[in-house]
């Protein structure tokens, strides 16, 4: 049994946690403050995220989120795979709304390839990723009450949670990392099953949020523990790079789906939700009221659904439907070419991004004329709004520092990747 | 677009000794220019009121894996006022691995210079905190480079014992 | 079911202590949810009103090791975790079980890379494999059966003679 020793932390970060900023100085670090590590085995950061605290007290002077323990090697195994093996990873990365990431990614190398996915796929690709986007506010919102001390509010949103998960399983027969998108659509038709299931859970959706949001939003221990608790103004998030809920959190009017729209959301009526004041509560608050917005859309989407096919007909670089491939002998040949040598886009890179529910989500890809990508960089929002959580923290106490990681909501499949 | 014409022609006014190339792909515009000057270039870019671009999306880099040039860093930035993204491009050569850091125009690029570094071995002159991001600081290699092996080498990384 | 039948007939119950002892840890084992990533999310929908994890007796989750006697991994395992994990697992106090959940603990699952350890048994003692990426919370429940018949075989004596670890402690600074 190998002996027990303090835990190993590594001289430089150390050094860096007890360099930053300290008008305090001291000849022996640890004489009146305190290094706390809130380690990566922790109920309240969200999965393995590691903040090395400095304290006095419980005022917490500085600190270091240190990253790393999910690191699995997206990058390197994007050059390794080719476009279409890669769909199922993308899965993984913000894996509270999968099917979000699958959008971005075949956004993204339909870009790069020149084409453009059928309307009727847009149309479901809308919908699903707004479904995601409510799928991961929910658990968000869960999680922050659950942080805070609101337990029951954690159980109420991931019951509505599961409603979105069954219509998943029927849409693609997967609940979760579906891997529903295909380069040039979707895989196969959404059933009128499944859409009238989005229909139903959309009609009874605002009462429920409703009701959960009625055990907190008045509740005087809930406001007095968010407000005013990790304020960041707006030109310091966008100095930051935050982007997403919290940098609107913070009164900037930023939403990809506005400024620099994709799919058909130019069609669509929504509002993008600001709030100005920049603190915690804000920032809650714009995730319900993005839940309700994205309702919305849904229900916009599922009337102005066109009908048509779901998968484009360019056989040299779509991936033609199964049926034709057993019976016609072109298809077979395409199918061949594709999967074995991939669906060579032209030399060049591109770089795309959408709204996803943490912030914005983008991809890097530089092609080299060769069926797998030969760089692909996942701009992830979640790593990004980490970034500020030192600045967020600094003069709080150590219970803010909980109520303020689950604000910030992180990830760390996508912030390690 | 408006703005597809308007940086190079500002680019080129405010820096005339420079040589940019641009580059028009797929409604992409992407700027390369040499490393030296990186500094200068994005401060002009954030602070001119023309332009504004105030929000840093990414700092990246690619390895081509030949002799000159070895290396390219990727910036991407983004305007809110005119809703306009742009791609600045540097090459490092592997012989003289470092490249100035833009922590002092943007303080966003902290972590994805950090993360650079971790995977590819870029330095990068006046960071504030350069050390790993994602692997262990022990770790001697550079996950990203064409030469590491996906499965990693074995040895590199060690692990508990089973009793 | 025959219990309170058999008490009311005869007003006692007789019984090996192996098999009281074996009913009471099986029918309360409380789980150490060491969530990592993506199954971990399924952890949680296994503990929420759809698939009550409470009525098996593990609706306490408690995240300290102390308290625990079931260590269920879940999510990919990295080479700078698993020092993590293992420490974890120490602090856990006898008998202790492991639940491998999910594909990426088995053997790496999907992630054939530098950083992910190709399965979690290479540093671990694991009792139940299960696949799936993420198994379906039926899944993680079926799992959670099976550990509880493989508690109710054992026998108190399995773990009488049991040597402690030698810990040595470095004291700090």
């Amino acid at each position: 049994m190998p002996k027990l020793t303090k835990d190993e932390v590594h001289p430089k970060i150390i050094e860096a946690l007890l360099g930053t900023d300290s008008d305090i100085s001291v000849d022996d670090a640890l004489e009146n403050e305190m290094v706390l590590n809130m380690g990566p085995q922790h109920p309240a950061t969200h999965g393995v995220l590691r903040v090395l605290l400095r304290l006095d007290g419980e005022t917490v002077v500085a600190s270091i989120p240190e990253l790393g323990y999910l690191h699995r090697g997206y990058e390197k195994m994007a050059e390794n795979m080719s476009y279409y093996e890669f769909i199922p990873h993308t899965d993984r990365l913000d894996y509270l709304s999968p099917m979000a990431n699958n959008v971005a990614w075949v956004l993204a190398v339909e870009k790069l390839a020149g084409i453009e996915a059928p309307p009727r796929a847009q149309y479901i690709r809308m919908m699903i990723a707004e479904l995601a986007r409510i799928a991961s506010h929910l658990v968000a919102i869960g999680s922050l009450a659950m942080d805070v001390g609101a337990l029951t509010v954690f159980l109420w949103t991931l019951r509505e949670r599961e409603k979105i998960l069954d219509i998943w399983d029927i849409l693609c027969g997967a609940r979760f990392t579906n891997s529903y998108t295909r380069i040039g659509g979707v895989a196969n038709d959404a059933q009128p099953e499944a859409l009238a299931k989005a229909k139903w859970f959309i009609d009874q959706f605002d009462e429920n949020l409703d009701e959960c949001e009625r055990l907190i939003n008045t509740n005087r221990i809930f406001i007095e523990r968010l407000e005013g608790a990790g304020v960041i103004s707006g030109n310091d998030a966008i100095e930051m790079g935050m982007t997403g809920p919290s940098l609107r959190g913070s009164g900037v009017a930023y939403d990809l789906r506005r400024n620099s729209p994709y799919l058909c959301y130019n069609d669509m009526d929504f509002n993008v939700v600001t709030y100005s004041e920049g603190d915690s509560l804000a920032r809650y608050f714009v995730r319900a009221d993005e839940a309700r917005e994205s309702a919305k859309i849904v229900r916009q989407v599922l009337d102005k659904m066109p009908q048509g096919e779901v998968l484009l007909n360019q056989p040299k670089k779509v991936l033609p439907h199964k049926t034709e491939i057993y019976t016609k002998m072109e298809e077979l040949i395409y199918d061949f070419m594709i999967v074995n040598f991939g669906i060579n886009p032209p030399e060049g890179d591109i770089y795309h991004a959408i709204e996803g529910s943490k912030g914005e989500l983008g991809f890097y890809l530089v092609s080299k004329g060769e069926g797998h990508p030969w760089r692909c960089k996942i701009r992830s929002p979640s790593m990004v709004n980490l970034q500020s959580l030192p600045h967020l923290i600094k003069g709080r106490m150590v219970s803010d520092v909980v109520a303020i990681i689950g604000s910030i909501d992180p990830i760390m499949g996508e912030a390690d990747k | 677009m408006n703005l597809k014409e308007l940086v190079p022609q500002k680019l080129q006014e405010k820096f005339p000794k420079l040589s940019f190339e641009f580059v028009d792909y797929r409604g992409d515009l992407s700027v390369k220019l040499e490393k030296e000057h990186i500094v200068e270039v994005c401060r002009f870019l954030k602070e001119e009121p023309e332009l504004e671009f105030r929000l840093c999306v990414d700092v990246t880099a690619i390895d081509w894996a030949k002799r000159k040039n070895r290396f390219t860093v990727v910036y991407h930035m983004f305007s809110l006022k005119h809703n306009f993204r742009l791609r600045l491009k540097a090459d490092v050569d592997e012989s003289e691995c470092s490249i100035d850091s833009v922590t002092s125009v943007w303080k966003t690029a902290d972590w994805h210079e950090r993360e650079t570094y971790d995977m590819f071995g870029i330095t990068f002159n006046n960071h504030p905190d350069l050390r790993r991001m994602y692997m262990p600081e022990e770790f001697e290699y550079y996950p990203l480079r064409k030469d590491f092996p996906l499965m990693g080498i074995p040895g590199s990384l060690p692990l508990p014992k089973k009793d | 079911m025959g219990l309170e039948a058999k008490l009311k007939e005869e007003g006692f119950i007789t019984s090996t202590i192996d098999a009281v002892i074996a009913w009471s840890r099986e029918s309360s084992v409380w789980p150490m949810p060491m969530g990592i990533s993506c199954c971990a999310i399924e952890m949680m929908a296994s503990g929420d009103p759809k698939y009550d994890i409470a009525r098996f007796g593990s609706e306490v989750m408690r995240f300290t090791p102390r308290q625990c006697d079931l260590m269920i991994v879940a999510g990919t395992v990295t080479y700078k975790m698993a020092h993590v994990v293992k420490k974890i697992y120490d602090q856990m106090p006898d008998p202790k079980w492991v639940i491998a959940m999910g594909a990426c603990t088995s053997s790496g699952g999907m992630y054939r890379s530098y950083n992910v350890v190709q399965g979690i048994d290479q540093f671990l003692p694991v009792d139940i494999y299960l696949a799936g990426c993420p198994p379906r919370p039926d899944n993680l429940l079926n799992a959670l059966i099976q550990i509880q018949d493989k508690i109710g075989r054992t026998k108190a004596r399995d773990f009488q003679d049991k040597k402690l670890p030698e810990l040595t402690v470095v004291p700090n600074n």
